[in-house]
């Protein structure tokens, strides 16, 4: 369980998808112009990703690693595997929505298509992928099926997180005075650099207890103080 | 027609610099930001982006007439992923360091808008040869700009460039230091924002309004 938050909370923070592993920046671009539309996609991207990164999981796990089908090794087909999973997924639940919950699916409708080639759902699926071997102590080892899912939650809340954010921030910047060949794209840029810069702060966040002991601690902190000194902060 | 008619070379031209994939279209952002601290592997990821894009426009363009409508995207999503697969084997297989320090960014280049962009907007309405050549374009231009990114983050983030050094040691001595930021996401951010304001202050149609 201690695990299970501190996954989320990492992913959601310290690795955020936007402002650490710049992905899903095409769709983050643009789609922020208005902040009810962002909501409204960073909804969507949170609902895929919980579908469809534990459904990889499951793949990854059960199909393509070393023992998968027939003692295979199958792991080389992991690309087109997670692409097709993201893509039916993502049709599945555009039909379920518009059936189920017409009043979500004239809100999200636009979005959905759009998800299937947000590399931010395939990214996560991908570092899921990578994050299988780590070390069970690692805090961002994935290492059963509920990890998978806090996974997915995280990183979909952190992207959501970074696009409503940034679209606050641009609905305020219509009313200033921007260089002209800055306007749009250019300022976009500078603006997500500077949050990206504010998101730094969180790696500084110790969110798993590391078995450390005392003196080593201690330690760390000279270190830190050293480096501190050194660039004559 | 020949083969580097007019308009074939247009095709090629255009996407290098007028219609940029990354500084105008603003597609494929998310590579070109990730790939960029080092100078190697900008240059592997901007070649393999340029060789999936002319393969998969090609294809494309040949299958354009037998692909229904209605399930096109998974058709492309299909067709890039296999040539993902491919190349990432073979830089597996040959340049391994490379591959390892791309992580989940070749596989990225599945979900790389400017493939998906050039493959619906280009190759699902011309000829397989002006489509290779659009592809080649776009995959250039798009390498472009990671080099330009990747040299500037290099030589300032750690004073080198492919791994050799390039800043004089005396310069350290005099008290010259790297820069570690530009190591870091935000600095790419920047790098990119000054590249547009260049372009865009030389040429006047590109600014909005």
């Amino acid at each position: 369980m201690e695990h299970f938050i501190d996954l989320l909370v990492r992913s959601v923070f310290v690795d955020n998808m936007v402002f650490a592993f710049f992905l899903g920046m095409c769709s983050f671009l643009a789609v922020s112009k208005s902040v009810k539309t962002a909501v409204g996609l960073g909804i969507a991207v949170v609902f895929v990703q919980l579908i469809t990164l534990p459904v990889n999981y499951l793949l990854q796990t059960g199909v393509l690693a070393a023992n998968g089908i027939a003692g295979v090794d199958l792991t080389f087909l992991a690309f087109i595997l997670f692409i097709a999973v993201i893509a039916g997924i993502v049709q599945l639940v555009e039909m379920i929505v518009e059936r189920y919950a017409p009043a979500l699916y004239s809100q999200l409708g636009i979005f959905l298509p759009l998800i299937a080639v947000n590399c931010a759902i395939m990214g996560g699926s991908l570092f899921m992928q990578q994050r299988i071997g780590l070390p069970a102590e690692n805090s961002q080892a994935i290492t059963c099926f509920a990890d998978s899912v806090a996974f997915a939650i995280g990183s979909g809340l952190g992207w959501m997180l970074a696009i409503v954010l940034f679209a606050a921030i641009r609905e305020k910047m219509e009313y200033c005075n921007v260089p002209k060949p800055l306007r749009g794209l250019g300022i976009a840029f500078i603006t997500v650099g500077l949050m990206a810069m504010a998101f730094m702060c969180f790696s500084g966040v110790k969110v798993d207890k590391e078995e450390k002991t005392p003196t080593e601690q201690v330690q760390n902190v000279a270190v830190v103080q050293e480096d501190v000194a050194d660039n004559g902060i | 027609m020949g083969l580097f008619s007019k308009k074939n070379t247009e095709a090629f031209k255009t996407p290098l610099l007028k219609e940029n994939p990354v500084t105008v279209q603003v597609l494929g952002i998310c590579s070109a930001l990730a790939v960029t601290n080092k100078l190697e592997p900008a240059i592997v990821m901007g070649l393999s982006v340029t060789v999936i894009i002319a393969m998969a426009n090609v294809i494309i363009s040949l299958i354009r007439n037998t692909i229904p409508n209605r399930i096109r995207i998974i058709v492309q999503l299909v067709v890039v992923a296999a040539l993902v697969t491919l190349v990432s084997e073979i830089l597996k297989a040959f340049v391994y360091d490379v591959s390892v320090q791309l992580s989940v960014y070749i596989g990225l280049i599945i979900t790389n808008c400017i493939l998906m962009g050039r493959l619906e907007a280009f190759a699902m309405q011309n000829k397989p040869w002006p489509s290779f050549l659009d592809g080649i374009g776009s995959g250039l231009g798009y390498a472009m700009i990671l080099i330009v990114v990747a040299i500037f983050r290099e030589l300032l983030g750690s004073g080198t460039l492919l791994g050799m050094q390039v800043v004089p040691d005396f310069l350290y001595a005099a008290g010259y230091k790297n820069n570690g930021l530009m190591l870091m996401a935000p600095a790419a951010f920047f790098i990119i924002a000054c590249i547009i304001w260049f372009q865009r202050s030389k040429d006047k149609n590109l600014q909005e309004k």
